[in-house]
């Protein structure tokens, strides 16, 4: 396994604290004048999402997590679990609920996500930032009110609900920000 | 390219107005203001600083004479107090190989300052008369290093076992990784734990650091376990530290001798002692008391400022 030492610890690396891979958020030098210098980490326990700080002497070394992020093709779930496909290699990878967690409710199939491997299983998966789905259900359109800023939920075809504005109607598909959860625009067909 | 200082103008006006502030304290109180080498033929045996070097071709000499950009002007004052030199300050670039981040950078400008006949109560009196007069503060508070770690960590850090060290930094978040060395500990502790309690009200001095923590300190005649040192922070911040100081060239010698074995056991290179002071402490240097006092740092409590960046016109990454 691959060991990192405190001047290598950037944003984005991945080590594992107290057995569970953590992704390190940002590595701040704390020195006084006439004594030892330390590194200051703040980290996410990629696990459980949780942030966490650790101190490290400087020049001391941390194991490495062996946590990798693949760009995977969604393709359906069976009920029980969501289903994966390497594009390039054909492997086929296979995600729990808790690795889904928000992502699945944006998903219908094709979606290219980010799925976050640890020892070769799904850590997490991110859906694409942007999603274009139909919606299926919703009360009818209130013509030209595009200025008020008043909304409605909106059931779309993946099952999730948002909130749109007052015109949008039945059927129609919108741009969803999936950080947010948010109605970007429509999209013309 | 982003070619612009990282201070606002304003604040290098600000920097400016305070460095004049500075030297009209020390011009009022009639110490002198010197000057000495930056690059110098010994650099630091301190253990946990590290010289920048360079090269330079001297004409008498057949090969580049090796040269270190010091870390404090400390030993070229002190040489020129034991040639009876007087009061002197200098304001001056400091430069610590390693060191950047928030609060550090490589290159920063150290105001030191050293007071022949000054005993302990009247050098920590001087740099309170120093921020009274340029931070106009009515007056700081003064804590000592063994009360305020019972206070704030719950441990005796000059009495209680290493393993209780241990187990309280490892508490507060050190990773618990190879044992580290008592003093590691106790800078842990006071960086993480002790530190952001300091000076949040008034400026605050930090006094009668441990013994093993001395540098070149003497330690109290009634306590030798401590030293007549003490830092001063603001807010959590350290802004300074000084000390009565070490006079006795033997004990310099050992000192010295110390910090190569220390630096032998964590690896890193020997620096040859500097002779040169070590003849000045033999020839006889007077009793006197000192401080680095860190001027950007200053300049960032005065302005609240949480980024040394924010007080130099091009810190490292713009320079």
């Amino acid at each position: 396994m691959t060991t990192y030492s405190t001047n290598q610890f950037r944003a984005g690396l991945k080590l594992m604290i107290d057995g569970d891979p953590c992704n390190v958020l940002e590595n701040e030098y704390v020195k006084p004048g006439k004594g030892q210098a330390f590194n200051r980490v703040r980290l996410r326990n990629l696990k459980t999402g949780r942030i966490l700080e650790r101190t490290f002497k400087s020049g001391d070394s941390c194991e490495g997590a062996d946590v990798v992020d693949n760009e995977l093709q969604y393709l359906y779930a069976d009920g029980e679990f969501w289903h994966f496909m390497n594009p390039e290699s054909f492997e086929q990878i296979v995600a729990g609920p808790e690795a889904m967690n928000e992502a699945a409710q944006w998903l219908k199939g094709q979606e290219t996500c980010i799925v976050t491997l640890y020892n070769g299983v799904p850590l997490t998966v991110q859906s694409p930032v942007f999603v274009n789905l139909q919606i299926t259900e919703t009360d009818p359109g209130v013509r030209g009110d595009t200025v008020t800023g008043g909304t409605k939920p909106a059931k779309l075809e993946t099952g999730a609900t948002v909130k749109v504005p007052l015109f949008i109607e039945n059927g129609e598909v919108i741009k969803i920000d999936t950080r947010t959860g948010a109605y970007v625009s429509r999209v013309k067909e | 390219m982003d070619w612009r200082p990282g201070a606002s103008l304003d604040m290098l006006a600000r920097r400016a107005q305070l460095l004049a502030r500075v030297r009209a304290f020390f011009a009022d109180r009639l110490v002198m203001e010197v000057e000495t080498p930056i690059l110098a033929h010994a650099g630091v045996t301190d253990p946990h600083l590290h010289n920048l070097s360079t090269t330079c071709r001297l004409p008498a000499a057949a090969d580049p004479v090796r040269l270190y950009l010091q870390t404090s002007p400390e030993y070229a004052m002190k040489r020129l107090l034991a040639a009876g030199s007087g009061p002197i300050y200098q304001i001056g670039r400091a430069f610590r190989d390693g060191e950047a981040g928030r609060r550090h950078n490589p290159e920063f400008t150290m105001v030191e300052w050293y007071r022949p006949g000054y005993d302990y109560q009247d050098i920590v009196e001087d740099v309170e008369d120093l921020l009274i007069w340029c931070l106009g503060i009515p007056y700081c508070s003064r804590v000592r290093y063994a009360d305020v770690f019972r206070q704030h960590a719950g441990v005796d850090p000059l009495e209680c076992a290493i393993e209780v060290l241990r187990d309280v930094a490892v508490r507060s978040g050190l990773n618990a990784g190879a044992p580290l060395s008592r003093d590691d500990y106790l800078d842990f502790l006071l960086g993480e734990v002790v530190a952001p309690h300091l000076g949040n009200e008034r400026p605050t001095f930090l006094c009668d650091f441990p013994a093993s923590q001395a540098a070149l300190a003497r330690l109290l005649p009634g306590d030798p376990r401590c030293a007549a040192r003490f830092e001063l922070f603001i807010k959590g911040l350290e802004i300074a530290n000084g000390y009565v100081e070490l006079t006795d060239p033997v004990e310099q010698r050992r000192r010295f001798g110390c910090d190569n074995a220390r630096r032998a056991a964590a690896g890193l290179p020997e620096m040859v002692p500097d002779e040169r002071l070590l003849a000045a402490l033999d020839h006889g240097l007077s009793a006197c008391a000192g401080v680095a006092l860190g001027f950007d740092r200053l300049l960032m409590a005065a302005a609240g400022c949480a980024r040394i960046d924010e007080v130099q016109a091009f810190s490292v990454t713009r320079a």
